[in-house]
């Protein structure tokens, strides 16, 4: 579970959080969404404690993120961004590997642990040893889920994992998503600006606008009971083929 | 260093237990030298022990450790004996000087034959083309580039007083480097120059000395400064050098002296012995330059890479102290090499040689491979950062494991532009008597011999393309393959 407690984030003058509250319910999938630039990314840092919260506190399975156990706290938390932030110079297996090996995990364990990965996340074997240039986009962001699954993180964080690829990889890997989701069943936080995307793996959807949380509930909630004129105009700018 | 050491105490150790060599002194330049190899033989031909101590320092020094006892004789110059020795205004003959100086405990031998005064210098065609023989010739001749060494300039009796005497309008006059000069009159830059009357140059670069028809240059003849106390039989074979040594065989004795920088064989030319065969082939010597200037490139090197890298690290985290360290190792490059070695010789722990080399080389080193640590890390994407960081690495092992591999190309790209400049910066360190392929360079220059300078610039070059090819060589070593693929 994950309970930010009247969390805010100012840079100089521009407040980019507003004091929120908010609670992720162990075991579930969150999706948080909103306009570019409301501060989705600027939450998820605030948890893996990128950036310091300006006020509040945030506590990750009952332990506060601070300095004294912020290393212990992201070994336990997977964390995928868009374009993946894959290491240039490290093979896929390596990048996957890198934090194992750091800790001195048996090989054979970690191992093991890849070729579970490599299925879990449809990621061909043989192109374990391939460089992050000779990988495709769409395998690029499944090397960086198997690099944020490798410790068997409780927390999982995405910060439009998707955002990068095609449509057509796009759906594929919304599919694989949907998949691990449910069978590892972590406390897990999506960022995404997609409200398809967003319903289709989440089972809460919160919705930000500029640094505040305008709603949250399930996509039927935001539907059927928007709480304000931004959450309707929201969900209708987003167009589906039916309507073209 | 510690071969010296061991030297001096063997030295200390045969003057006690043996009968006690007679230290002869000389300054620290060329022609001193030669006379105080000159004086050596004469006295050992005498059957006197003799200890050189060469190259002691300026008049000032030389005379104090005479009249100290430290030494029994060095050779000096009558106009310096009477100017900074005697200190006076009127010009003495030869037999006031000797009587001055008597009364301090010191004698003087009669004058060796040569007047080794400043004097001006011209091309030879060109001044019988214009008429001038004489400085006072060049009153008509006021359009005239006048290029002199900047001590010339400066001089209480050099320039100012000079053209003051002879009425000279002069309106073109600078500063230049005295081996540079002498190319700078070859190629028509310059018409006029200074010059000691027994440069080796003036003869090889076909010159001719203008005439001082006022007398303004006080008279340098050569004696020898010796201690009243010293062995009679000595200072008898010292006088038989007097007058053997006219301008044209000093200049020749100067001219081996350099190009061979062989003291003790300049000295034994003049004594009519075979010289000994100089030591090693070309290609041998060329072979010990590179040596040694691979040794400076290397030491240098590798200090600034040890010293460089934990500064650009520290460097690419934005604040003052960045700042400060990029400003301060650029700053360090615009000083001039030769004004950097003139502030590290005089401090204590630094002074001519090897250590002081290395350490210029090593600042010269320095911001190429700072500033290029720095700028790869901060060029690492922030994703890429982050990623890092959210792994729940701690911060050394995400600079080791991350950031340095993806920097790796850019920063070794600023050590091999440390190196390159290396190469060719190192050949400066000659001039504090280090060696490496600098030294053909600068005695080349000195000797405005060109074949000399290419034994050293020809290496250098090659080396500093070897360094290149080094250099990409390591590339393939430490440049991990993911960096190095094409997209
Ligand atoms: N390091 C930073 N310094 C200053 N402003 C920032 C910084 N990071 C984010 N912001 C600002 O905070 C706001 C929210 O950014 P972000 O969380 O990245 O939005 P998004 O919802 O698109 O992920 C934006 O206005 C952005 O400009
Ligand atoms: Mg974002």
């Amino acid at each position: 579970m994950i309970e930010l407690k009247s969390v805010s984030k100012s840079f100089g003058a521009s407040i980019a959080l507003h004091e929120t509250d908010l609670c992720l319910d162990a075991g579930k999938t969150t999706a948080l969404i909103g306009p570019s630039g409301c501060g989705k990314s600027t939450l998820l840092r605030l948890i893996v404690g990128l950036l310091e919260p300006t006020t509040g506190t945030i506590k990750i399975e009952g332990q506060i993120v601070s300095a004294s156990v912020i290393l212990s706290l992201r070994r336990r938390i997977g964390y995928v961004i868009q374009e993946g932030g894959l290491f240039a110079h490290l093979t896929a297996a390596q990048n996957v590997l890198l934090m194992a090996k750091h800790l001195k995990r048996p090989p054979g364990e970690m191992h093991t642990r890849l070729r579970e990965l490599c299925e879990l996340t449809h990621f061909p074997e043989n192109a374990l040893t391939r460089y992050p240039v000779e990988l495709s986009g769409g395998q690029r962001q499944r090397v960086s889920l198997m690099r944020a699954l490798m410790l068997q993180p409780s927390v999982l964080l995405l910060d439009e994992p998707l955002g990068a690829l095609d449509p057509m990889v796009r759906t594929r890997l919304q599919d694989d998503l949907k998949e691990i989701f449910q069978s590892l069943q972590q406390t897990t936080l999506l960022v995404t600006h997609d409200m398809a995307e967003a319903g289709f793996l989440a089972s809460r959807i919160v919705l930000l606008n500029e640094g505040r949380v305008v709603q949250s509930g399930t996509l039927d909630d935001l539907r059927t009971r928007p709480a304000s004129d931004f959450v309707r105009d929201f969900l209708h700018a987003q167009r589906g083929l039916a309507e073209v | 260093m510690k071969s010296l050491g061991i030297l001096l105490t063997v030295f200390a150790f045969c003057s006690t237990a043996q009968s006690l060599p007679i230290v002869v002194g000389s300054k620290r330049f060329t022609e001193s030298y030669v006379l105080g190899e000159i004086a050596k033989t004469a006295l050992q031909n005498a059957g006197f022990t003799v200890e050189h101590k060469q190259g002691m320092g300026g008049t000032i020094i030389l005379w104090q450790a005479l009249v100290a006892g430290e030494i029994a004789l060095y050779p000096e110059y009558t106009g310096t004996i009477g100017e900074e020795i005697l200190k006076t205004k009127q010009r003495l003959n030869t037999d006031e000087i000797r009587a001055l100086l008597r009364e301090k405990g010191v004698g003087m031998t009669g004058e060796l034959g040569f007047d080794n005064t400043y004097a001006l210098v011209m091309e030879r065609d060109r001044a019988d083309k214009q008429g001038i023989h004489k400085i006072s010739d060049l009153r008509e001749h006021p359009e005239l580039n006048v290029g002199l060494t900047h001590e010339f300039l400066d001089r209480q009796d050099g320039w100012a007083p000079l053209s003051a005497r002879y009425g000279l309008q002069m309106r073109n006059v600078r500063g230049i480097d005295h081996a540079l000069g002498y190319a700078a009159l070859r190629n028509g830059s310059i018409d006029v120059k200074d010059a000691y009357s027994t440069d080796a140059r003036i003869a090889e670069n076909n010159l001719i000395l203008l005439d001082d028809d006022l007398h303004f240059f006080p008279q340098y003849k050569a004696v020898f400064l010796y201690r009243l106390g010293t062995d009679p039989r000595a200072v008898t074979a010292l006088e038989k050098l007097a007058g053997t040594l006219d301008t044209t065989r000093m200049t020749r004795l100067n001219a081996e002296a350099e190009r061979t920088k062989n003291y003790a064989l300049a000295a034994a030319l003049y004594f009519g012995q075979k010289p000994e065969p100089v030591a090693g082939q070309l290609a041998g010597k060329i072979g010990r330059w590179i040596w040694q200037h691979l040794q400076l490139v290397g030491a240098s090197l590798l200090l600034a890479i040890i010293v460089g890298i934990p500064l650009g690290i520290r460097a690419s985290r934005p604040g003052p102290i960045s700042d400060f360290i990029l400003s301060t190792t650029g700053v360090i490059q615009t000083i001039p090499s030769l004004a950097l070695l003139a502030l590290l010789v005089p401090l204590p722990f630094f002074g001519i040689g090897p250590v002081t080399a290395i350490f210029a080389l090593f600042l010269y080193s320095l911001l190429p491979i700072v500033r290029n640590t720095a700028t790869g890390l901060q060029d690492i994407a922030t994703p890429v950062r982050e990623s890092a960081a959210a792994l729940g690495l701690e911060p050394q092992a995400q600079l080791w494991k991350v950031f340095l591999p993806l920097a790796s190309r850019t920063i070794l790209a600023g050590v091999k532009t440390s190196a390159i400049i290396n190469v060719g910066t190192a050949t400066l360190a000659a001039l504090i008597g280090v060696g490496g392929l600098g030294e053909p360079i600068i005695s080349g220059l000195n000797l405005n011999d060109y074949s000399t300078i290419l034994q050293g610039a020809i290496p250098a070059a090659v080396l500093a393309l070897l360094v290149q090819f080094f250099f990409d060589g390591l590339e393939r070593v430490f440049i991990p393959k993911g960096l190095r693929l094409k997209q």
